[in-house]
């Protein structure tokens, strides 16, 4: 019930996992936790991406190298991602405008695949200069949110998002806590808004189809 | 027109006709595409195999010269030369290929003296070549000075620190195992175990620390205890810097005097450049199998949209078979016209899928399938596709604009992304249209011949009526019980897929698959195929040596003609060097020397052993593993991906031992240790081992290590299924088989269960019981907050819809206990049951209460009703046939010799095939009360107390009542006053609509009356206004459901097909259309805003009308029987019959999905929670289904177990409780918990 008071306008349907949940808390618990493992995993293979640009050649203790840049990144990757997922459907609501644009598990597939592509172009691809490449990546996050989300909304709170990590990752470098190999945007690279705006929306889009767990669309919530 | 109107039409014709074409011609135009596909795909054969494998070239060695670094400036012939063939390569490898023998063999010999002083001469020679020096004019040059420096190993190699040199040249020899020390080597008392003991344990296809030193593969080292050929081979491996052809040659023929091979054939006229691929790490894997894992969720998640056709698992496949297909013709073509693929092609692979996606297909698909079913194929193809046309048209459009864009980044790889995409979007269109259009065409085309016919008869899906045993049940034989209560009957159609819980799907998703059985073979056949392809001798070399064999440098794979022995290799540069120790004349000595000595000398000691050099010592470093070279120089960080090396042509060295030097060595140890080699056949067998040496060496060994498979094979096996039998055990009861009824605390015990036997987890929920009514309630009515009920005595009771509180009693309590003396008695009858726990009280009770009323039964109206109704809703409920004939006959007199046929009377409470002037609703409280009334009226009472209520219904805080007598009224529903009343006819109202301030009456006498309400400011006194009398046909039912349109009908009477439901316009009470076409009466109706109105007749049959036009939409026969209650959702008809049968329909096709047999008498009390969750009563128990996958959810009982009173009626309140009339008790059930997200 409160589900339903809570969420007028969103049709609430599920399928056999969400229904089992019993509360909303609960719900909210268990979607911020798949958020977060979401965010973990993400982060580790995009590090990952980010390392490998440099090796080639790994000696045979390379899994190390997986965990090799500081252990707070993916945490805090995760716990951003679940705040963002549990964001967005929440904005959603207090708009009283339900995200209906494309709301479905392949279309949300597809949004994290362009996004991994994104961040593989950033790490792989031999741009020009700089400029180039941060304009090239700009380019593809806001095709990533026209194909994918659409929504003004989303937009907004995308680049809101992409300003406040900046800004994090900005401090974090200038305290000495994290460094680039070579920064051109005051401390940090100039790509990393175009990444964490893909991010946002990327992490939005799987949240507001967690929050919107559909029998047709066949939920796998997990 | 504009201009895209324009193009849209035309767009559209062309797909129409297309869609026709594809349709009509499906096979060639299949075989046409496949060629298509086949003849783009040819380029693709010229690319290299996939895979990190090395490649190589040779170049002669004389004249060699290391390739410039320059591109540009390279001489020679360009096409022949590779174009990784630049610069020098990362180190020249020098391998001196040692053999070396015992002989003559003594036969006391032990099986370690085969290899120990062979091994033992290794240090010699290592020292031979540390100390080789080149003098001539430019001064002298020693080894440290073209070899290959090397620095630390790599932090994570501290084990391999002794073993592997370090700060030094590159030079490894099986010395190393010994620090290249001959004293530990002679103080080691097991060679064999010291150079195992960094062998890995586990399966290693990559190149071993053995193999690494010896420098060829183990098995070919002779390095074991089986060694019949007693032939001992190891290299001396030798990393060079640089290329110094002089200090080379002059090493080579130093090593030849002085341990010459006189049968060599080696060919030495060539130089091997290997070149590396990127290696593939962990690192890079984990993201492309990310990758790879979200694109196969993205193609999942897409395929399992594809529905409502005949195979969904063919066109899925189709669909992913036109993906993959697009994607090898955009390679293929891109390759013809000469664009070489750079990026790596497994990398971009799945993002490529992702922009070329799976969309359109399902788009065509989900367009094809949606067109009527009942045109033809060709005709559904060519709309389908024409309909979409448009959107794949601008999703095309769209597609390559933004891949135009990024063209015009000028970023080179992502301009050749782009350019892949073109032409794999390209390809792609051209197989959707032209491949998958076609299976498709197919697929709906076997779906007509063999689903079609299958699916509409609808009397297939009933099950046969059974005679249902209650009577056993109240002899407590829970052994005879009806077979299935709660059955669905399905459809095996493709319709839909059933949704079962989630841990049995997983299960028969493994069983209908063999999922583990078929991953168990796939996991050994790719495990043989990894074992083949990474095996040194395997399928790999096999490769390489064929593909060196096509190209026109690699002539150095082909086995030279076997040269009998003594020639001395040509091309030997020996002569105008001059060797530093080496001495000409000694050379000739030695090889004159050496045979001799072999002859003459120890004959009679043992048979002698002749080291041979035959074609497969050729190249010896190709039977190595291709990982050989780049994880020796890993470990010393240098990497070889996209770098070559050169290998040079191998120096022979072949050493011959006496026997006196083998004794010298042998370790004393050793002595106890091993018995005298293969004594007594030794001999016989390595004479007769010679000629067939390469079958039988191994033989041995190779024996040991099967029967040590074979014993752990056997071990793993039992282990596992003991384990599977204990994993058995834990996850089955033990009354596995037993109806799984260990809970069988309710000894009811047929719990209602799917088609697979799944019964949900029963819910016990304490409903909120609304207890005071007295007898058996009529009707209820809510507006979501307010629920009002009334019984048969005609006492009309508030609730609080949430709360369950009695906020008000009309009449008042008070008044009641004053003035009757019958609610008194009533009172303490009600309690009579209480103190029984039978199943029956409810009959009991009905029995015992008829017997009371039977006496008084005097005849007030023409239309006085009979006991009919209570005795029918009683007996159809609870009581057999058979045994309600009898107590029938006895009580109620009117209807003993009617030939009740109660089975058709199940449930249904509006028929009443003869009852006498048109009676509908009848009580026995009405009869009994105004029996009563009469004689003690009530003068403080303002209501009309004297008949039943027969209809109700609330607004706001108003509850219009109409009652048997026809008089309307309406009461507040806090205070409890009569508020206004209404008594301008006699006839009773059955029917009443409330809606905004108009009050529509339907009568029994058949007419209609439209009554407006309005309010008195001033005495707060609500008045009837305006009543306008339309006379309908005798008025039964009457739907109206938030709709300016009433809708009535005739139940009886009028039973020709001269009339069917009327729909009435509420404000001007006039008649819109009479709806024609049911053959028989119509039993119940249903209206929402949609202007879809459904009616059911007493034909069985369901029709659905447009309302705005009055023409019928679909017509489908339900039920046996009268059809007793009708809903709808959005999309599907419910129905219920009497034949206690709910049947779901598609409310669009008109095609029955299933439908669910009910237990007798709930037949019709079922109520719609929402678009897809369906209530219904059962004996003491509502049930949740499913709408859209037909599959129980849950059933939920309420109350003690051994009450057992059916829910006759179900009322849906807004916020999902659920009202069930037991009886005299309402229950207030919530939806459960575990459902209440489903909506």
């Amino acid at each position: 019930m409160a589900e339903n008071d809570a969420k007028p306008t969103l049709p609430k349907k599920s399928g056999p996992y969400i229904s089992s949940v019993t509360s909303h808390g609960m719900n909210l618990v268990i979607r911020g936790i798949v958020l977060f493992f979401i965010g973990v995993f993400l982060a580790l293979v995009l590090n990952l991406l980010q390392i490998q640009r440099n090796v080639t050649l790994f000696p045979p203790d390379v899994i190390t190298s997986i965990f090799s840049s500081a252990w707070w990144v993916p945490p805090c990757c995760g716990t951003a991602s679940a705040v963002i997922g549990l964001l967005y459907p929440c904005m959603d609501r207090h708009l009283g405008e339900p995200h209906k644009f494309k709301r479905e598990w392949s279309s949300v597939m597809r949004c994290v695949a362009v996004f991994v592509g994104i961040n593989h172009a950033s790490a792989k691809v031999d741009f020009a200069n700089n400029i180039q490449l941060s304009l090239t990546l700009a380019a593809l996050s806001i095709g990533l949110w026209w194909t994918f989300d659409r929504s003004r909304s989303g937009f907004g709170l995308g680049v809101g998002i992409a300003f406040l990590a900046t800004l994090v990752s900005q401090l974090l470098v200038y305290n000495g806590v994290y460094q680039y190999t070579s920064p051109d945007f005051l401390y940090v690279r100039s790509w990393l808004p175009c990444i964490f705006f893909a991010g946002g929306i990327t992490m939005g889009n799987i949240g507001r189809q967690l929050a919107m767990v559909s029998v047709e669309g066949g939920l796998t919530a997990f | 027109m504009t201009l895209t109107e324009k193009l849209r039409e035309r767009i559209s014709r062309a797909f129409y006709s297309h869609g026709l074409l594809c349709a009509s011609y499906p096979i060639p135009i299949i075989l046409f595409t496949g060629l298509c596909i086949l003849a783009c795909c040819y380029p693709l054969l010229k690319l290299p195999l996939p895979g990190t494998g090395p490649v190589e070239f040779s170049t002669p060695v004389k004249d060699y010269f290391p390739p410039s670094p320059d591109v540009v400036s390279q001489q020679g012939d360009p096409s022949e030369r590779p174009d990784w063939y630049v610069g020098a390569p990362v180190a020249y490898i020098q391998q001196i290929f040692v053999k070396a023998t015992v002989s003559p063999w003594q036969k006391n010999f032990l099986a370690v003296d085969v290899f120990r002083s062979p091994l033992s001469r290794v240090f010699q020679l290592v020292e031979e070549i540390r100390n080789h020096a080149l003098r001539d004019s430019s001064g002298v040059r020693s080894l440290e000075e073209v070899c290959l420096q090397v620095t630390d190993l790599l932090p994570g190699l501290r084990k391999l620190r002794n073993l592997l040199p370090e700060h030094g040249c590159l030079l490894l020899s099986p010395g190393n195992f010994w620090q290249n020390d001959r004293e530990r080597f002679n103080a080691d008392p097991d060679i064999i175990k010291t150079i195992h003991q960094h062998e890995p344990k586990t399966l290693q296809t990559s190149a071993t620390l053995k193999d690494l030193l010896f420098g060829l593969p183990g098995k070919y080292s002779g390095v074991n205890l089986y060694n019949r050929r007693r032939v001992v081979s190891y290299t001396v491996t030798l990393g060079l810097q640089r290329y110094d052809s002089r200090f080379l040659s002059s090493l080579r023929s130093r090593l030849k005097l002085l341990h010459p091979s006189p049968n060599c054939t080696l060919r030495e006229d060539s130089i091997v450049h290997v070149h590396f691929k990127e290696e593939i790490g962990i690192a890079e894997l984990i993201p492309l199998v990310t990758t790879y894992i979200i694109l196969f969720a993205y193609i999942y998640f897409s395929t399992r949209k594809i529905d409502m056709v005949k195979s969904k698992w063919g066109l899925a496949l189709a669909a992913v078979v036109t993906v993959l297909s697009s994607l090898l013709m955009s390679v293929g073509l891109c390759t013809l016209f000469g664009l070489t693929p750079t990026l790596n092609g497994g990398e971009i692979f799945p993002y490529l899928v992702v922009v070329i996606g799976l969309e359109n297909v399902l788009v065509l698909t989900k367009s094809v399938v949606s067109t009527p079913v009942d045109l033809e194929v060709k005709l559904r193809i060519a709309q389908g596709l024409s309909n979409e046309s448009w959107s794949i048209m601008k999703n095309m459009a769209t597609e390559l604009g933004i891949i135009l864009i990024g063209y015009f980044t000028l970023v080179p790889a992502i301009q050749e992304f782009c350019l892949f995409a073109v032409v794999g979007l390209v390809s792609d269109f051209f197989l959707q249209m032209l491949f998958f259009t076609t299976v498709l065409s197919i697929d709906i085309r076997r779906m007509e011949l063999a689903d079609l016919n299958k699916r509409l008869p609808a009397e297939a899906c009933l099950p046969p009526a059974k005679p249902a045993s209650r009577s056993q049940r109240y002899e407590r034989q829970p052994a005879v019980r009806p077979a299935t209560p709660h059955t669905i009957t399905l459809q095996p159609s493709s319709f839909r897929n059933l949704r079962l819980p989630k841990r049995l799907r997983v299960i028969y998703f493994f069983a209908r698959t063999r999922l583990a059985q078929r991953l168990i073979m796939a996991g050994t056949v790719i495990w043989i195929g990894i074992l083949v392809y990474t095996d040194p001798a395997g399928l790999r070399t096999y490769l390489t040596s064929q593909v060196t064999e096509q190209s026109p440098l690699g002539e150095a794979g082909l086995p030279p003609m076997p040269v009998p022995g003594g020639v001395l290799p040509a091309g030997d540069p020996k002569i105008d060097l001059s060797v530093f120790p080496s001495d000409p004349i000694q050379l000739s000595e030695n090889q004159t020397q050496q045979p001799e000595g072999r002859g003459n000398g120890q004959t009679e000691l043992g048979t002698e052993a002749e080291v041979t050099w035959g074609a497969e010592d050729e190249e010896i470093w190709r039977k190595l593993s291709f990982r050989h070279w780049p994880s020796l120089f890993s470990y010393y960080n240098i990497t070889l991906a996209k770098r070559y090396i050169s290998i040079l042509p191998a120096i022979p060295v072949t050493l011959y031992l006496n026997p006196q030097e083998a004794l010298e060595v042998r370790h004393p140890q050793e002595a106890n240790r091993y018995h005298p080699f293969l004594s007594s056949t030794g001999g016989k067998l390595s004479a007769e081992a010679q000629p067939d040496q390469t079958s039988s060496r191994l033989h041995g060994h190779r024996d040991v290590t099967l029967y040590k498979v074979a014993a752990l094979g056997l071990a793993s096996g039992i282990l596992l299924v003991l384990l599977l039998f204990c994993l058995y055990r834990l996850l089955c009861p033990k009354n596995y088989g037993q109806n799984g009824l260990s809970h069988s605390r309710r000894r009811r015990g047929d719990l209602p269960c799917d088609d697979y036997g799944y019964s949900p987890p029963e819910t016990e929920i304490v409903p909120l019981v609304l207890r005071g009514h007295l007898m058996d309630i009529e009707c209820l009515a809510s507006d979501g907050m307010l629920l009002v009920s009334c019984c048969l005595v005609g006492q009309i009771r508030v609730w609080d819809a949430q709360t369950g509180d009695c906020l008000t009693v009309i009449p008042k309590p008070r008044l009641r206990r004053d003035s009757s003396g019958i609610f008194d008695y009533q009172e303490s009858w009600d309690h009579s049951p209480d103190g029984k726990n039978g199943l029956d009280d409810s009959f009991e009770s009905s029995h015992q209460l008829k017997r009371m009323l039977s006496p008084p039964q005097p005849p007030l109206f023409c239309d006085q009703p009979d006991l009919t109704s209570l005795i029918d809703t009683n007996f159809s409920e609870q009581v057999k046939v058979a045994q309600s004939e009898p107590r029938l006959r006895a009580v109620g007199g009117r209807q003993k010799e009617a030939g009740y046929d109660f089975s058709s009377l199940v449930g249904k409470v509006y028929e009443d095939e003869e009852g006498g002037c048109g009676g509908r609703r009848r009580s026995l409280g009405d009869e009994s009360l105004s029996g009563f009334d009469k004689s003690s009226p009530l003068p403080s009472w303002g209501g009309d107390f004297e008949s039943s209520v027969w209809s109700l219904d609330l607004q706001g805080n108003l509850i219009v009542a109409g009652r048997s007598n026809g008089k309307l009224e309406v009461w507040d529903a806090i205070e409890g006053t009569l508020r206004s009343s209404n008594d301008e006819s006699q006839s009773g109202i059955t029917a009443l609509v409330f809606l905004n301030n108009r009050i529509v009456a339907a009568r029994l006498n058949g007419s209609l009356d439209f009554f407006s309400l309005e309010t008195h400011t001033s005495l707060n006194h609500l008045q009837f206004r305006g009543r306008q009398s339309v006379c309908a046909h005798l008025v039964g039912v009457l739907g109206c459901l938030c709709s300016p349109l009433i809708l009535s009908s005739a139940p009886r009477l009028l039973t020709s097909a001269s009339r069917g439901p009327q729909v009435f316009r509420l404000e001007d009470s006039c008649c819109l259309f009479t709806l024609q076409g049911h053959s028989g009466a119509i039993t119940a109706v249903y209206i929402d805003q949609t202007m879809v109105l459904a009616s059911g007749g007493q034909d069985g049959a369901i029709c659905l009308w447009d309302v705005l036009t009055g023409s019928k939409v679909s017509h489908m026969y339900a039920h046996r029987g009268d059809v007793t209650s009708l809903t709808c959702t959005t999309s599907c008809v419910i129905s219920s019959g009497l034949d206690d049968v709910i049947s779901i329909w598609d409310r669009s096709s008109g095609i029955k999905l299933y439908s669910i047999q009910q237990e007798m008498g709930c037949g019709s009390s079922l109520g719609v929670i929402s678009d897809n969750l369906l209530v219904t009563g059962g004996q003491g128990c509502v049930s949740f289904w499913d709408i859209g996958y037909g599959d129980l959810l849950q059933t939920v009982y309420l109350g003690k177990s051994n009450e057992s009173q059916p829910a006759r009626q179900i009322l849906v309140l807004e916020n999902a409780a659920i009202v069930c009339n037991f009886g005299s008790e309402l229950s207030l059930v919530y939806v459960p918990s575990v459902l209440e997200k489903l909506d």
